[in-house]
């Protein structure tokens, strides 16, 4: 069985994998970060996404192997010192959250989107997360708070 | 400020926000086996052998099970609906045993000691079918010498619910306008598949589950596994959304009990997304005849509907009550002196249709809100003039529809003119015009929608009445805590609705404590020992309400303990802002501080017992209605056929608003999920019986791409039939947004010729229909 090296959300890992692994398994089944959901099996509802060193990457649909001696944040790692990322603060403020579950996708998302687009406008948010699907909020909300943490992100780089 | 009305950032977020949220399949117990399922790939076969001891060898395997194994102990899965005399309820194995009549049907399951082995020891299974005719089109099914689903046919029941008197309404009426509405099948699609957690200590069992129903899923797993109701403990923890889906007794949770109790170990059962398309219970899929008779100014005679519902294989927990549900609907709000109404459910080769976002008011809402703009384009009347002259006007109220409901309150005329002003429609009814005379081939079209449904379910006595299974009460209590903080408990189950946030308001409003004094528990049969649960729009209107009356009574204790400690009578204290006060002085104590010495009780007046704590059960006595206009403007290209959203303007009125922000959410998503039925949800079966929508790259849950930002407001006409005046909102959207959007469709082909287009409205389809035309 490999043995694959991993940092997650700042701690580092060392894990005997099977080659077929998922990440999110890995993550979720062996390292108890269950704050990365998995929502689909296709890599289309994006619920799964982490940062993997710097991007973000699905992780239902990368293998624990192909993360070795990576670095992976998850939506668990963000808040700082009990205080949260200046996103999941836009998330809060503009209720563009209901169940939740696809939240944690949601804003790994946005925080890869504005940082290649730090001002984006209501339609580039749309067309930047479409990889990542919500049933509850109709995206309204969404888009705002993306927006808006954008604004505070550049305000208070994280 | 007061509490109610106020736009409070949910409680429940920050867990939500930071990974600590508890969904089922993050549980993990000591021991924990994981379960998976092999499903039928054929849609309709007689199964003539299951051999799992290829599976049982392989390594980390502990169990493998067929039908047979559990053929003493698995009972069948209830439907609690029973909707007439003539209604056939089939037996419902969880695993079938001799036949399986849907593709996606468990025929044998795998407990491993991990996800992938479990997986892999499925392919070990053998299992020989021989196939029988799949049923896959309603109306074939009820011809003479179609394959049977069931050996009883196909029919599952029949309902008919005739008011007034529709031959005269027909007889010489001056329009008489005929369609065909197909309401196709849907996927609900929860973002977080389904998942079920199961243990025991030899004695008790323990069933975590991504529900929506605790209560009413532990009083029919009691009755369906022969668990006694005090042995099991029904846990849903934080579940990711529901819309119905979630609203279900389901096969994989009564077999990880049954497993439990087999192997003494706890077990883990967690869906794949195509796995959960496969077999989470689909929505809508009827056809509706409609008939609408009418005088030549437009006012409506009488409206004849002839149904006919999918049930799918099996009746499930409430499939064959949905399309009643919307039998009390197709009304409107509109005023008639002639209704017939008849639904025929029908047996497929199918997933079993059951409860999905608005559950039958949805299918009669599209109904009839479609044929009122084909009696507008019949008339040459504006859509919206032909609803003015029909529907219910606001000085009316209550009134008495002809399905026999009480419509208590509402003020259609204040929402259409509000939802005219934001929406600009003389301006773009301007351009559709200009753009018409153009042959522009991008066409405007303006869809309208005054919509009004029933929520708050519901009354026990009429669901008695019409043979449901249970009542609709809702059940809630209130405590204060020695320090003065508040738990609250309630017996309905939010899976993302926000009730921890909006109790808390009610409470805060109420008992006049700080809201971040108060805590809100749920969905946990051994903390909230009562309850019915969410769905429907209920949990405000009825669970709100209960936890207003528990406030109540613990208030009138807190008084009697404010009098004798302030030594005056009852009747001379009064309370504002949390303090009781002698009246006229400034002598008070909070109800906090009244807490704190009621746990004490050192002083406490005769006949008190030292608790200030009570609860409350609250059955309806009406439903609500809230209602509302929707106007849709779409773009559709008449060389591609590609529809796009350009603006859509929704004005509801839910009543009196506990928290604006929620309500908002709610619109959104209900309008967003009420917009992919119209664009692009569909699910689709081929000629075999198999399911070709199994991943979310198929069946179209659309992306924030896909979507405009809705503009919403409220009216508000407060409920008469509840203490805090809500309607409930979680359905409205879903309700309203498809026949605006459909109607947006066909208003901007019709002068092509097209009268209709069935959804859900894709580019192929509307292109196809503009062919048909001839245009």
């Amino acid at each position: 069985m490999p043995r694959i090296t991993v940092t997650v959300d700042g701690v580092g890992y060392e894990e005997d994998v099977e080659p077929r692994l998922l990440l999110v398994h890995l993550l979720r089944d062996r390292l108890g970060k269950t704050g990365t959901p998995v929502g689909c099996d296709t890599s289309n509802c994006g619920a799964c996404t982490v940062m993997l060193d710097g991007r973000t990457a699905k992780s239902c649909s990368v293998l624990a192997v192909q993360a070795d001696g990576g670095e992976i944040t998850t939506i668990e790692g963000l808040a700082a010192n009990g205080e949260m990322h200046p996103m999941q603060r836009a998330f809060h403020e503009e209720h563009a959250l209901q169940c939740g579950y696809c939240t944690p996708g949601m804003v790994m998302a946005a925080i890869d989107l504005v940082r290649e687009d730090p001002h984006p406008s209501e339609e580039a948010v749309r067309e930047g997360l479409e990889g990542n699907l919500c049933r509850c909020t109709g995206y309204c909300n969404i888009v705002r708070a993306v927006r808006r943490g954008a604004e505070d992100m550049a305000v208070r780089p994280s | 400020m007061s509490e109610l009305g106020r736009p409070r950032r949910r409680k429940e977020d920050r867990r939500l926000l930071t990974g600590r949220t508890q969904w089922t399949d993050n549980l993990q117990l000591p021991g924990m086996a994981y379960v998976a399922f092999l499903r039928s790939p054929m849609a309709h076969a007689r199964i003539t052998r299951v051999d799992v001891s290829g599976a049982r060898t392989l390594p980390g395997v502990l169990a493998a099970f067929s039908g047979e194994d559990f053929a003493g102990e698995q009972g069948s899965l209830p439907c609690a609906w029973p909707v007439s005399d003539d209604v056939v309820i089939p037996e419902h194995p969880p695993m079938a045993i001799s036949e399986v009549r849907y593709v996606g049907e468990a025929v044998a399951c795998v407990v491993a000691t991990d996800r992938y082995k479990a997986a892999d020891a499925l392919e070990a299974i053998e299992v020989d079918y021989e196939p029988l005719e799949p049923v896959l089109d309603m109306r074939e099914a009820l011809k003479e010498g179609s394959p049977a689903v069931h050996p009883s046919g196909n029919r599952a029941f029949t309902w008919k619910f005739p008011q007034g008197d529709m031959a005269a309404a027909l007889d010489g009426a001056p329009v008489v306008i005929e369609r065909t509405y197909v309401q196709q099948r849907l996927i609900p699609s929860a973002m977080e598949p389904r998942a079920v957690v199961a243990t025991t200590d030899g004695d008790g069992f323990t069933l975590w589950s991504a529900t929506q129903i605790p209560h009413v899923l532990r009083v029919m797993l009691a009755m369906t596994t022969g668990i006694p109701e005090h042995k099991l403990r029904v846990i849903a923890p934080d579940v990711g959304g529901g819309f119905g889906s979630k609203l279900q007794v389901t096969a994989e949770e009564v077999l990880c009990l049954l497993i439990t109790r087999k192997l003494g170990k706890p077990v883990k059962w967690t869906e794949s997304r195509s796995e959960g398309n496969l077999t989470v219970h689909h929505g809508r899929d009827q056809i509706q005849h409609i008939t609408l008779a009418a005088e030549a100014d437009g006012r409506i005679r009488g409206l004849r509907v002839n149904l006919l519902a999918d049930m799918g294989a099996y009746l499930m927990l409430v499939t064959p009550g949905v399309p009643l549900l919307g039998a009390f609907m197709f009304n409107g709000i509109y005023k008639m002196d002639a209704y017939e109404f008849g639904c025929t459910g029908v047996f497929t080769t199918k997933m079993p249709t059951d409860a999905y976002r608005g559950a039958g008011r949805p299918e009669a809402t599209y109904a009839i809100e479609r044929v009122m703009d084909e009696l507008a384009a019949e008339l040459g009347l504006d859509p919206l003039e032909v609803r003015r002259r029909n529907w219910i006007r606001h000085e009316e109220f209550p009134y008495t529809t002809i399905a026999t409901l009480t419509y208590d309150s509402g003020n259609y005329e204040a929402a259409t003119d509000r939802a005219l002003t934001l929406f600009g429609y003389e301006e773009l009814r301007a351009e559709q015009a200009d753009r018409r005379d153009r042959g522009d081939p991008v066409q405007l079209g303006i869809g309208v929608s005054t919509y009004t449904e029933m929520c708050g379910l519901a009354p026990s006595r009429v669901l008695g009445s019409l043979r449901y299974g249970a009542g609709g009460w809702e059940h809630a209590s209130v405590r204060m805590l020695p320090t003065g903080k508040v738990e609250v408990v309630t017996g309905s189950s939010a899976h993302g609705q926000g009730h921890e946030t909006a109790w808390s308001q009610i409470v805060a409003d109420s008992l006049g404590v700080p809201f971040d004094d108060i805590s809100v528990m749920h969905g946990d049969t051994a903390i909230s020992h009562k309850g019915m649960d969410t769905y429907g729009s209920r949990s405000l209107v009825v669970g709100g309400t209960a936890v207003l009356s528990a406030c109540e009574k613990v208030k009138e204790k807190a008084r009697k303990v404010a009098a004798h400690v302030l030594e005056c009578a009852p009747d001379d204290v009064e309370f504002a802002d949390g303090v009781f006060r002698v009246r006229g002085t400034d002598a008070g104590r909070t109800i906090q501080e009244l807490s704190l010495a009621t746990f004490a009780a050192h002083d406490l007046p005769d006949g008190i017992e030292p608790r200030l704590d009570s609860d409350a059960t609250i059955d309806p006595e009406n439903f609500s209605y809230p209602h509302g206009t929707h106007l849709c403007a779409v773009e559709v290209d008449t060389e591609t056929g590609m529809t796009k959203i350009r603006s859509y303007v929704a004005v509801d009125d839910v009543g009196r608003v506990v928290n604006p922000l929620i309500v908002e959410g709610q619109v959104h998503g209900g309008i967003a999920q009420g917009v992919a039925q119209a664009l692009f949800e569909e699910a689709v079966y081929d000629a075999d019986g198999n399911l070709l929508t199994t991943t979310m790259a198929d069946y179209l849950v659309p992306s924030a791409a896909d979507l405009p930002t809705f503009v919403t407001d409220r009216t508000e006409t407060p409920a008469t039939s509840n203490p805090l005046g809500v309607k409930g909102v979680g359905e409205a959207g879903t309700i309203a947004s498809t026949p605006a959007v459909v109607n947006a469709v066909v208003d901007a082909l019709r002068p092509r010729g097209v009268h209709d287009i069935r959804m859900p409205c894709t580019p192929e389809r509307v292109w196809r229909a503009l062919e048909g035309a001839g245009s």
